[in-house]
């Protein structure tokens, strides 16, 4: 059986072993560390940990102007706060000045579960990919982190991490020669009737959404969209041209995210239908995580039902 | 005292000064750089820009260790404008300085120029962080002092933020880690002109009393009278004398100093001069220099 776990523990795994390698790398916490797992590289290197209280907004402005003098900083909360609440922060003190600053933003989407709406961030995409320059970037399984924060590491520049809660099953290490490039999706099944472009752990479900589809003859593509912005435009055109319909499916709101731009670069490339699946446009809440996702259809059942929409819409 | 002193990494550096007439004719000539930029570009920060120049000098040409041949220097000491709508005292400081041509000054927020109307660090040489929303400032520069103390590097880092600033809750966010983290390499200025765009800072939000505020930060607080340069070189070298904790010096400031009708008069937060007050502003700034150069 495939390893199943969550990708903030491959990331907090990946940043601790990497801390050698990369000697300029610092870290900043919220008073979140046991949950952002990033308390492995604080017991591992204390000097090079910053907890920087509950105080959002302050961290990210700390990690720029350590960013200012060579350092590579990694600031960490819930997505909510990193990007919500520290929205304008990153903006005016990270990605305007072009510095260095990875923010990184665990518990994104609905699984956050039972705290509820409050923490689950589903606007993450839409209002970092709406920042200039910024780079974002929503693994989906744990190789794909672990690959993912080194690439991070070697780009210089602003970018958000998103960073999942639950244990998912890894998928990436089964295609073979897979490796990890900013900016490029990858193929993670061929299909020739529609395409599912997926980002975090909506990969997953999408690929046992091709799976059921295959047992109604429906041959459906997948896309793995870890970098959403930017994005990979010449993948998502040829499977345009293709396959002749898409979904998109994202653990967040359809407003501004993964659909958008996918449905962006399309009607200016190469119109076909564009199925939107994900949160549509309303707040979350309490339940088990599995309970929570299921209510919101967010689902493999959920995206195989867009699927069959877009196919409807491509006739 | 009496010329140039030997900087910190041994090499005499001409542009330093120590004279407090020096220091007075400096700052009087980016004060009619200033009123020149805001006129010429038809908008800027003049009052808050006035009340801070005689700051600003004394920091870049008495205090601050730093080369305008080499304004990326790792070893040099950093400055970060968190009230970053004054570039007008900033940009012709840092001109005067030798950082760049004063000539540059003409693009001040001109769509063919590269002086940005707030702080910029990428074209304008010598801006150490780019600024501009209120608050932030700060912030990178407990960042910065924080990497000098991880590199075990001597340099100070100094922030300038506005009175009316502080009303931002990150500014206290930030007052909390330097004190956590010890910065004693850090030391913030308010300038305490005691207005704000809508009004007195009294009134829009009152902030008083900043010394206990800061004091209860577990800041080392030093008032001082930030048009007074000896004050001013007393108050930043009991900051650098200071350790195990951040210091603040709280200026008490005029907004609008050295033009008689824009002193005190919070109307003059962001408006530019029209032909005819600029001339009279004009007027009296060039009296003032011809004063100090004993003409």
């Amino acid at each position: 059986m495939a390893e199943k776990i969550a990708t903030r523990a491959a990331y907090g795994e990946a940043l601790a072993a990497l801390a050698e390698e990369y000697p300029q790398l610092v870290v900043l916490d919220a008073d979140l560390s046991g949950s952002t797992m990033t308390k492995g590289f604080a017991k591992a290197h204390p000097e090079r940990f910053y907890n920087m209280g509950i105080a959002e907004a302050n961290m990210m402005g700390v990690a720029a102007g350590l960013a200012t003098c060579g350092k590579m900083p990694f600031a960490n909360s819930f997505a909510m706060f990193a990007t919500g609440r520290a929205w304008e922060q990153v903006r005016n003190s990270i990605a305007y000045p072009r510095l260095n600053v990875k923010v990184v933003g665990s518990h994104g989407g609905l699984s956050v579960g039972e705290d509820g709406a409050t923490h689950q961030c589903i606007e993450d995409y839409a209002i970092m990919r709406a920042i200039p320059g910024m780079l974002v970037v929503s693994p989906c399984d744990a190789p794909e982190m672990r690959q993912a924060v080194k690439a991070l590491l070697d780009y210089d520049g602003p970018a958000y991490l998103r960073l999942g809660r639950l244990a998912v099953e890894s998928v990436t290490d089964a295609i073979p020669g897979y490796s990890f490039h900013l900016g490029q999706g990858v193929a993670l099944r061929p299909g020739a009737d529609a395409t599912v472009i997926a980002t975090g752990m909506m990969v997953q479900m999408a690929l046992q959404a091709a799976e059921a589809l295959a047992a109604e003859g429906i041959d459906v593509r997948v896309l793995d969209m870890h970098t959403i912005k930017p994005l990979d435009g010449e993948l998502v055109l040829k499977a345009a041209l293709e396959t002749g319909c898409i979904v998109t499916t994202e653990e967040a709101t359809t407003v501004g995210g993964l659909g958008s731009a996918v449905a962006e670069f399309l009607a200016e490339h190469h119109p076909v239908p564009v199925v939107r699946h994900g949160v549509e446009d309303v707040f979350g809440r309490s339940g088990k995580a599995q309970d929570v996702l299921a209510a919101y259809g967010l689902t493999p059942a959920g995206i195989a039902d867009k699927v069959r929409h877009a196919l409807k819409l491509k006739k | 005292m009496s010329g140039p002193r030997a900087g910190k990494n041994g090499k005499v550096n001409r542009m330093e000064q120590t004279n407090m007439h020096d220091l007075a004719l400096t700052a009087a000539r980016s004060r009619l750089l200033a009123m020149e930029m805001v006129h010429r570009a038809a908008s800027g920060h003049i009052g808050g820009s006035l009340s801070a120049m005689d700051i600003l000098t004394e920091l870049y040409f008495r205090v601050m260790r730093v080369n305008p041949e080499q304004p990326r220097d790792p070893a040099r000491d950093r400055f970060v404008l968190s009230k970053g709508h004054c570039t007008p005292a900033l940009y012709p400081t840092l001109a005067q300085r030798g950082f760049f041509p004063v000539e540059r000054l003409k693009e001040f927020r001109r769509i063919d120029g590269q002086m940005s109307g707030h702080a910029e660090m990428h074209h304008v040489p010598g801006v150490d962080m780019s600024t501009g929303s209120l608050g932030q400032g700060i912030s990178a520069a407990v960042g910065m002092a924080l990497a000098g103390k991880a590199d075990g590097r001597d340099y100070r880092v100094y922030t300038l933020l506005g009175d009316g600033e502080i009303e931002e809750g990150q500014v206290w966010e930030a007052a909390m880690a330097a004190a956590k983290y010890r910065l004693d390499n850090l030391c913030a200025i308010v300038d305490v002109n005691g207005l704000q765009i809508d009004g007195a800072t009294a009134d829009v939000m009152p902030s008083e009393p900043l010394d206990k505020k800061f004091a209860a930060f577990n800041w080392n607080v030093i008032p001082v009278d930030g048009h007074d340069f000896q004050a001013l070189e007393d108050a930043f070298a009991a900051a650098a004398a200071c350790k195990g904790m951040p210091t603040v010096l709280l200026a008490r400031t005029v907004k609008g100093r050295g033009v008689s009708f824009m002193e005190g008069d919070y109307g003059w937060h962001g408006k530019a001069p029209n032909d005819e007050q600029f001339e009279k502003a004009r007027a009296e700034l060039a009296a003032r220099i011809a004063e100090l150069e004993g003409k």
